[in-house]
């Protein structure tokens, strides 16, 4: 039977040129669905991976208890001091915690491509931003001097936003701030963000308190030990948690609206590129009618007329998933976009075709199909011998 | 019209394949429908129920920054502006965070005054919330998602606002509901739930006597940008400058905000196009492939060869407006599972009209070069094919 499978095939493939229009609308219509399902799940991809990097899971945030976003959070000073003599930080040569009190805040900066403002987040950082995030480095200028009103842009931002080289100047409630330096920050959700001095910020918005507190554990394992003695302490009413579940909350609701709406609009078209594939298959079989029915009366089986046809359509439609893939890689991935993150403020992240979405696709294409090759290979394995000879 | 029955005929010749074809035209008329009825939403934003006359001002810098409430003063006195309101973000949540509700402390006699005739409450209900303090106004929908009754305590939980007591959950009274007087403004109003600016500003821990935003209704929609920049002049070069603009731009840059959502809906849209073209473009020339024998046997019999083209393009025609019916149909079915979806968003069937000249286009492309082949075919070549 295996060999009479290869035979077949290798005679349906060897004839595939001659039906190359049929074909090519197999593998044409399942490279476009393949194309929009991983371009739109590139978008969600990309988007979730700004938000996971950003976190470490020695490093921790703190808020108001109920306040879900750093941006609704404040914490007065006596607060960040409690949260600062907590067990399990990371200490400094000096003894003093490695924690950072920060104030989160959102600035009008117009988007490049639109030109219409867009809520930027403005971060006020203390004085241990480099030992609390090492990732943070300068790629140009100088670092912002505390005290006055000085900032430096995340590089993400530099690119979607405009007003933010080196030197420029941002108006921000009647006060004049000056853009030092341009950073990166392992391409995580802070390259979108303009960082500063707290108190400097604090000042400029009217503002005495803070909006989290990022700490650095001593490991990992610490965390239990540093939440517990917040959490059980009357003078606190604070969330704590680590980095990465903070920014995964974050990054939920957006990345699940882009899976289903990628799923969605892909599994349509799939139905639509299915009945293409049904169609050029029933035409290969039609116009082959002849052949198989020889095939069959010399003693090929019905099984292998089965598979050679259902083989035919995966193989065309693997080519296709392929195709599309391909096409997604080559036009999106990489590809700067910004949206509205959780936070309420802009997150700039870019499309990512990841070695799983192609696997995707491709799993995609080929039950494409297999399903738009099964009925057309199951009438060409029924045909009547007889009278499929005797047909013109 | 005499040749519909031939056409129809013809068209049916091979069932399988024109069903299939059918189908995928049928899809992709579909995802056309869906996808061009968002980006429509998306493009008008109708700004809040009222229309062109009304202003929403904010502070310049940021959104997140608030105004002084005393603002209002001055605001009322620019010539124009026949009512103003003021407004605070509560960011509030019922039990869980992912039931948002968009609870909005508001003046109440300034606010229903500017939006006289948006909303239908009746006087009981009405009077009841002038009376109660800590009293909630909120959209029947909304009573009708939680399973609310009027006269029932529910605490809301605000993500921003502590009480002096430090907590951030405030109990509310409701004492009546509201609809939306335009109905097919409603589903942006589905989640509203109104409580007293007064009883919030004394209750709350912090921020007292500032507001997020104002809203203005001007007397005469045409003078809005002259009395917009009167407003601004006001308050420049003060500690909280300002940025007035119709509701409706308002929207439209929150919306752009997130991003480029027509150029990705346009990106999809030309995919699945792209993909149909070629498509049915392939069964067409098939189909006409297979009959060059009956065509040459029409034109022997004196078909022009103009009425040849006309009648493979009228195939096609057929064949794309029948799919595009029916998609566009179905499409048009699909709107209030997709209004679900989207919350706030209105859908407008208005958006499904282009879908008529997608179609006349489709038709054309897939029709004229199996047609143009039919019309140059040479008489005596096409009946010798063997086919």
């Amino acid at each position: 039977m295996w060999k009479q499978l290869a035979a077949i095939t290798w005679m349906n493939v060897q004839t595939l040129p001659q039906r190359l229009g049929a074909s090519s609308v197999i593998v044409i219509g399942i490279a476009g669905v393949v194309a929009v399902l991983v371009s739109v799940l590139a978008m969600g991809a990309g988007f979730h991976h700004t938000l996971a990097d950003s976190g470490r899971p020695d490093r921790v945030i703190v808020l108001r208890g109920g306040s879900d976003a750093e941006l609704n959070s404040n914490l007065t000073r006596e607060e960040i001091d409690i949260i600062g003599s907590a067990p399990g930080l990371a200490k400094d040569a000096l003894g003093k915690a490695i924690l950072s009190s920060e104030l989160v805040t959102v600035a009008n900066v117009p988007k490049i491509d639109t030109g219409t403002d867009a809520n930027v987040t403005l971060r006020g950082v203390g004085a241990k931003l480099l030992e609390v995030r090492p990732e943070i480095k300068l790629v140009s200028g100088r670092m912002f001097h505390p005290a006055v009103r000085e900032l430096i842009a995340g590089a993400g931002a530099v690119k979607q936003f405009s007003g933010l080289e080196v030197g420029s100047i941002l108006r921000l409630r009647n006060a004049d701030w000056r853009v030092t330096g341009i950073f990166t920050s392992n391409g995580d959700v802070h390259e979108s963000e303009l960082l500063a001095d707290a108190d400097t910020v604090g000042s400029a918005i009217e503002r005495t308190g803070y909006s989290s507190a990022i700490g650095l554990l001593t490991s990992a394992a610490a965390f239990d030990a540093f939440k517990d003695s917040l959490t059980t302490d009357p003078r606190l009413k604070v969330d704590v948690q680590r980095e990465p579940d903070y920014y995964a909350a974050q990054s939920k609701d957006l990345t699940k609206t882009i899976n289903v709406v990628g799923n969605t609009v892909a599994i349509i078209m799939a139905i639509g590129a299915m009945f293409g594939a049904l169609n050029s298959m029933y035409s290969a079989v039609a116009a082959r009618g002849r052949e198989i029915a020889t095939l069959r009366a010399i003693g090929f089986g019905g099984v292998p007329v089965l598979l050679s046809v259902m083989f035919e359509a995966l193989l065309l439609s693997l080519l296709g998933g392929i195709l599309g893939a391909g096409l997604a890689w080559l036009f999106f991935n990489g590809h700067t976009v910004s949206t509205l993150g959780g936070g309420f403020a802009q997150v700039v992240f870019q499309l990512t075709v990841t070695r799983a979405l192609i696997v995707t696709g491709i799993v995609w294409a080929c039950l494409i199909g297999l399903l738009g090759g099964f009925f057309p290979a199951l009438r060409a394995a029924r045909l009547p011998v007889a009278e499929a000879l005797r047909a013109a | 019209m005499k040749y519909f029955p031939f056409i129809w005929a013809t068209l049916w010749r091979k069932k399988t394949r024109t069903i299939f074809t059918l189908l995928s035209i049928v899809i992709a008329f579909l995802l056309f429908g869906l996808l061009e009825s968002v980006n429509y939403a998306f493009a008008h934003p109708s700004g809040g129920v009222s229309g062109a006359d009304l202003l929403i001002t904010v502070n310049k810098y940021s959104i997140t920054f608030s105004l002084p409430i005393s603002d209002a003063q001055e605001i009322r006195a620019v010539p124009g502006v026949a009512e103003v309101t003021w407004i605070s973000w509560f960011g509030g949540y019922y039990q869980e965070n992912k039931n948002f509700v968009f609870a909005i402390p508001i003046d109440t006699d300034t606010y229903f005054n500017l939006h006289k005739g948006d909303f239908t409450v009746s006087d009981a209900h009405m009077r009841a919330f002038r009376q109660t303090r800590s009293g909630a106004l909120v959209s029947s929908a909304l009573l009708e998602k939680y399973g609310w009754k009027v006269g029932q305590k529910v605490p809301l939980h605000s993500t921003i606002w502590t009480q002096k007591d430090g907590s951030l959950d405030w109990t509310f009274d409701i004492v009546g509901t509201f609809d939306v007087a335009d109905k097919s403004k409603a589903n942006q109003q589905a989640s509203t739930f109104l409580f007293h600016y007064e009883m919030f500003d004394e209750g709350r821990g912090f921020g007292k006597g500032k507001v997020d935003w104002f809203e203005e209704r001007v007397d005469d929609p045409s003078k809005s940008a002259a009395i917009s920049t009167a407003i601004d002049a006001l308050f420049a070069n003060s500690a909280n400058e300002t940025k007035t603009q119709p509701s409706k731009d308002f929207a439209l840059a929150f919306i752009k905000q997130l991003g480029d959502i027509g150029f990705v809906l346009r990106a999809i849209l030309g995919a699945v196009f792209f993909t149909l073209l070629f498509l049915t473009g392939n069964t067409m020339m098939q189909s006409v492939r297979e009959r060059i024998p009956e065509l040459a046997v029409l034109k022997t019999l004196g078909f022009s060869n103009g009425k040849i083209l006309a009648l493979v393009v009228a195939e096609a025609a057929v064949l794309c407006a029948l799919g595009a019916a029916i998609g566009l149909a179905l499409a048009y079915c699909a709107l209030p599972l997709l209004k679900i979806g989207l919350q706030g968003v209105e859908l407008s069937p208005k958006a499904l009209l282009p879908g008529i000249g997608v179609a006349v286009l489709l038709a054309l492309i897939v029709g004229l070069p199996p047609a143009l082949r039919a019309m140059r075919l040479n008489i005596i070549d096409a009946l010798a094919t063997q086919r």
